[in-house]
Formats: C-alpha cells, sequence, structure tokens
C-alpha cells in the first residue's frame, strides 16, 4: 500500500525537521502510528506523503501511486484518494457540519445529489446524528474532530493521515475518536496517525514507527510508546 | 452548483476588500482611458493621412511680375514631369477668390488683404506626394518661381503634434497600468490570505488547481472589466463634452473622430484589461498558493 524507499528531504535553509534515508512498508488496512519527539521529522513525512513537498532523494509510491514522479497537476486526483485529519480540525467556521463535509465533495465536482445521499450517512457513522446543521462553534472540540473525519472519509478514501488528531482533546473525548479511527481502520481504510499520546498508543497496540532526527529507529508490530 | 460557489466566493472577496477593489478599478480605468485615447489618435493620423492623400497639392507661386512666356514654359515643363499627375493654373484673381472663400468667417482679415498681393499660382497634383521634395528641387530659385510649397509638410507638423498626444497617453497608459497591475497582484494577495483556511482545505481534499484558482483570477477579471467600462464610458464623454462640444472647432479642421472607432473601442479595452489582468492573477497566485 505504502512504501517509502530511501526518503530523504533536508531543508538546507530553514530548521524544519529532515528525514534521512526513511524506508518503510505499510499494508493495506494497516494502522501505524508515527511517535516520537517534536522536531524529529514525523509531520514531514505526513506532507512528504500528500505531496506538499517532494523528497530530494528516494521513492514515495501510495498504492499505484509514484507520489516522487507525480505530475503537478495531477496531485489534485491523487489527494482525493487521501482522507486527512488534524489536530486543529481545519473547519470552515461559517459553515454547518454538514457543509463543511459536503464541501469536500462540492470542491471536486460530486453533484449536489451525491451530498444529500452521502453526508448524513458519514455524520452518522461518526455519531453526529441529529447535529448536521451546528456550525463548529456550537460544537465541542470531540465534535468538531469528528466532524473533520466524517470530511476526510467521505470520499472512502484508501489512506487516513491524521497528524495528532487528539492534540487538542481531553483523554475521554480522545478514546472515542480513537474508536472511530479503529471503526474505519476496520473497514479496509489504511491509517497512519503522528501522536504524543503515551496512552492511546499503549491501549491500541497496534504497529509503531518511532522517529528520531528524521530517522526510524523502532519498527514494532503492536507496539506500545516506550 | 460549483459555478455559484465560484461566483459567490468572487463578490466576497471583491466586496471584503473594497477599497482596493475601487483603487483596482480607478487605477485600471485611467489606464485604459489612456490607451483607448492613444488607440484613437493612432487611428486619427491614419484617418487624416488618408483623407489628404489624395487631396495633398504642391503648389508653386509664381512672381507677381511674370510675363505670360515664362508662364507658359514652367506649365509646359510641370506637365511633361513624370512625377506630376494633374496642373493647375490659379491667376491672381482666382487666388483672391479662394482666400475670401477660406478666411469668410473673418472679414477683417480678408479686407486687410490687397487683392493683388496674392501671388499667382501653379496648384500641382501629385502621382506619388512623397516624390514632393523632388519636384521642389526642381522648380525652386528658378526664373518666374516665387516659392515652391508642399502641403505635406505642413500637415507634417499635424502629424507630429498627434504622434506626440499619441505617445504621452500610451506612456500615460503604460505607467497607470504598471500601477495597476500591481493593485491587482496585491489584492489578489490579500484575497488569498483572507481565504487561505478554504485554499488549504480545498487543496488538502484534491479540488483541482483551476478551481482553486478561478475566484481570484475572476475578481482581477471582474474589476478590470469593471474599469475597461469605467474607461469606455470616459471616452463616450470625451467625445460629446470636448470634441463635439467646447473644442468643436478646432476639430473641424480634421476628419471627425467617428462614434464608430470608440465603439470598437469596447471590445479592445474589456479584453485587453481582462487578459492582462487575469494573467496578473495567476503569476500571483502561482507564488502564494503552492500546490
Amino acid at each position: 500500500m505504502i512504501q517509502l524507499e530511501g526518503v530523504t528531504k533536508h531543508y538546507p535553509r530553514s530548521n524544519r525537521p529532515s528525514v534521512e534515508d526513511v524506508n518503510v512498508f505499510i499494508d493495506k488496512g494497516e494502522f501505524v502510528f508515527f511517535i516520537g519527539p517534536t522536531g524529529a521529522g514525523k509531520s514531514t513525512m505526513i506532507k512528504l506523503l500528500l505531496r506538499e513537498e517532494v523528497p530530494d532523494k528516494g521513492k514515495i509510491t501510495v498504492g499505484d501511486t509514484d507520489v516522487t514522479r507525480l505530475r503537478r497537476w495531477k496531485v489534485p486526483a491523487y489527494r482525493r484518494s487521501i482522507g486527512c485529519v488534524f489536530q486543529d480540525f481545519r473547519l470552515l467556521p461559517n459553515r454547518t457540519a454538514a457543509e463543511n463535509v459536503a464541501f469536500a465533495l462540492e470542491v471536486i465536482g460530486k453533484p449536489r445529489s451525491v451530498a444529500r445521499r452521502v453526508v448524513p450517512e458519514v455524520l452518522e457513522l461518526v455519531g453526529l446524528g441529529g447535529k448536521e446543521h451546528r456550525y463548529p462553534h456550537e460544537l465541542s472540540g470531540g465534535e468538531q474532530q469528528r466532524v473533520a473525519v466524517a470530511r476526510a472519509f467521505v470520499n472512502r478514501p484508501l489512506l487516513l493521515l491524521a497528524d495528532e488528531p487528539t492534540g487538542n482533546l481531553d483523554p475521554d473525548t480522545s478514546i472515542e475518536i480513537m474508536r472511530l479511527l479503529d471503526r474505519i481502520s476496520r473497514t479496509g481504510t489504511t491509517i497512519l496517525m503522528v501522536t504524543h499520546d503515551s496512552n492511546i498508543v499503549n491501549q491500541m497496540r497496534r504497529r509503531v514507527i518511532e522517529i528520531e532526527n528524521g530517522q526510524i529507529v523502532r519498527d514494532q508490530a503492536r507496539g506500545v510508546y516506550g | 452548483m460549483r459555478a455559484k460557489y465560484v461566483m459567490s466566493e468572487v463578490f466576497l472577496g471583491l466586496w471584503r476588500n473594497i477599497s482596493m477593489t475601487i483603487a483596482m478599478i480607478i487605477t485600471m480605468a485611467v489606464s485604459l482611458t489612456m490607451l483607448g485615447a492613444g488607440l484613437l489618435l493612432y487611428n486619427q493620423v491614419d484617418v487624416i493621412e488618408r483623407h489628404y492623400q489624395t487631396n495633398l497639392e504642391v503648389v508653386v507661386y509664381l512672381q507677381q511680375d511674370i510675363d505670360q512666356a515664362t508662364t507658359d514654359q514652367i506649365n509646359a515643363e510641370l506637365k511633361e514631369s513624370d512625377l506630376v499627375a494633374e496642373v493647375q493654373y490659379e491667376s491672381k484673381e482666382e487666388a483672391y477668390e479662394r482666400f475670401q472663400e477660406t478666411f469668410e468667417d473673418t472679414p477683417d482679415l480678408v479686407k486687410s488683404v490687397d487683392a493683388e498681393a496674392l501671388p499667382p499660382a501653379f496648384r500641382v497634383k501629385m502621382k506619388d506626394i512623397a516624390d514632393a521634395p523632388e519636384l521642389q528641387k526642381q522648380f525652386e530659385g528658378r526664373e518666374g518661381v516665387f516659392q515652391v510649397t508642399n502641403q505635406r509638410e505642413i500637415l507634417q507638423q499635424v502629424f507630429d503634434i498627434l504622434g506626440g498626444a499619441q505617445r504621452l497617453t500610451l506612456i500615460i497608459a503604460l505607467v497607470q497600468g504598471v500601477a495597476a497591475l500591481m493593485l491587482v497582484a496585491n489584492t489578489i494577495q490579500v484575497a488569498a490570505y483572507s481565504r487561505r483556511r478554504e485554499v488549504a482545505i480545498m487543496k488538502l481534499v484534491g479540488a483541482p488547481n483551476w478551481f482553486v484558482q478561478a475566484p481570484f483570477v475572476l475578481e482581477a477579471v471582474f474589476a478590470g472589466v469593471i474599469g475597461s467600462i469605467f474607461a469606455f464610458g470616459t471616452l463616450i464623454a470625451a467625445k460629446f463634452l470636448v470634441i463635439d462640444g467646447q473644442f468643436a472647432d478646432l476639430f473641424k479642421l480634421m476628419p471627425p473622430i467617428t462614434m464608430q472607432a470608440i465603439l470598437i473601442q469596447l471590445p479592445i479595452l474589456v479584453g485587453v484589461s481582462a487578459v492582462i489582468s487575469a494573467i496578473t492573477a495567476w503569476i500571483t497566485l502561482r507564488f502564494n498558493i503552492k500546490v
């Protein structure tokens, strides 16, 4: 599903974290935690997978796509096969929960009839049935993150990238979000989650990849935060 | 659906940044008015040239006391010349009549000139007016010839003035145009910044590039089109108030700037401003919104 071969990315003119000769293979449907100290290069990995950045060296393959050789104009189509969730939710404040989810369909040209059918389904799936018409500021942090997950999942992506999705949430809410991600993972979606939350990692017991100074220092099936 | 979204974003963007939008439209309107005026002048020079091309003459003025034999000889030589198409003799009396006609609006001037003061002349139509200087050289200073004038030279001064005015308008158009485009670039940057959330999310979910960029490019195009319509209105107003109004007498000396010549400016100005605004916006976006 995802293959990184000798991936290297440096930022010579800034102190953004770099990535050094990373080799990883992640299978379809796997749930993988990326852990490591701040500035280790975890988010850089996410950026590389999203093709926001291009590696200096090495090859990244996601599904059948060679991301490193992807033409600029093909990037949007590639991103449609990836869902994304962030610590800060990234919802549009002037749109309701349903509209935020529909936005993802709208901007890629899906007809309105599709949105009318799919959006309530996916909001129901993330446990927001009945709150479709609330605005983000009328929702709790956990609920906002559920909207974000719904938006990421509405196109049924093959891969879901989550960059500290529980970073702004209290422990109980975090666990709810993790249950949700777990459910999504069971549908066959590969999930790659960056986190600092040791409790979650220890409870979930999934594959753990630890990164330090841009290099993989541990890759363990059913691992703990350590 | 998407078109509706794009249009609402365009107007929201322009409205949110209304002072900049107005500044952009004003500078564009000024620049395009100047461009339009420059193009009209260019056109006008052409019209005048064509208008006079067939009517331009070389006038060979003769001495007051010339005798008939010399007159006939000059006449014969002019008619023999390969450069000449037509020769017409104008006696003193005819010259005075013509003078009276030309200046009938200023009887004082007519009165002050003695009928005897005007010289007889040959009015020569050239095959090609460009050859006039050669003919001038041949007859200037000859016995019986007082002076040879080439009307083209007089007209040349008019052309020089029009040419100068045209250059001036085009320079102003260029300078204002640069200012307008910088405002476009700035407006686009501000718009891109105020919509960075939407843009980030759109890119994240894989909205095509054209769709992300469309609202910004259309904002610039919209401002450009409004600016060009104002410029067009200014040209129309100038036609009625200046050319046909206050300075109507001045403009009587040359063929009029027709309404048609002004109307044709509308598509030109709209097209030029829309295309240049769109290109400027698009280039600005390449630096501000990275894929």
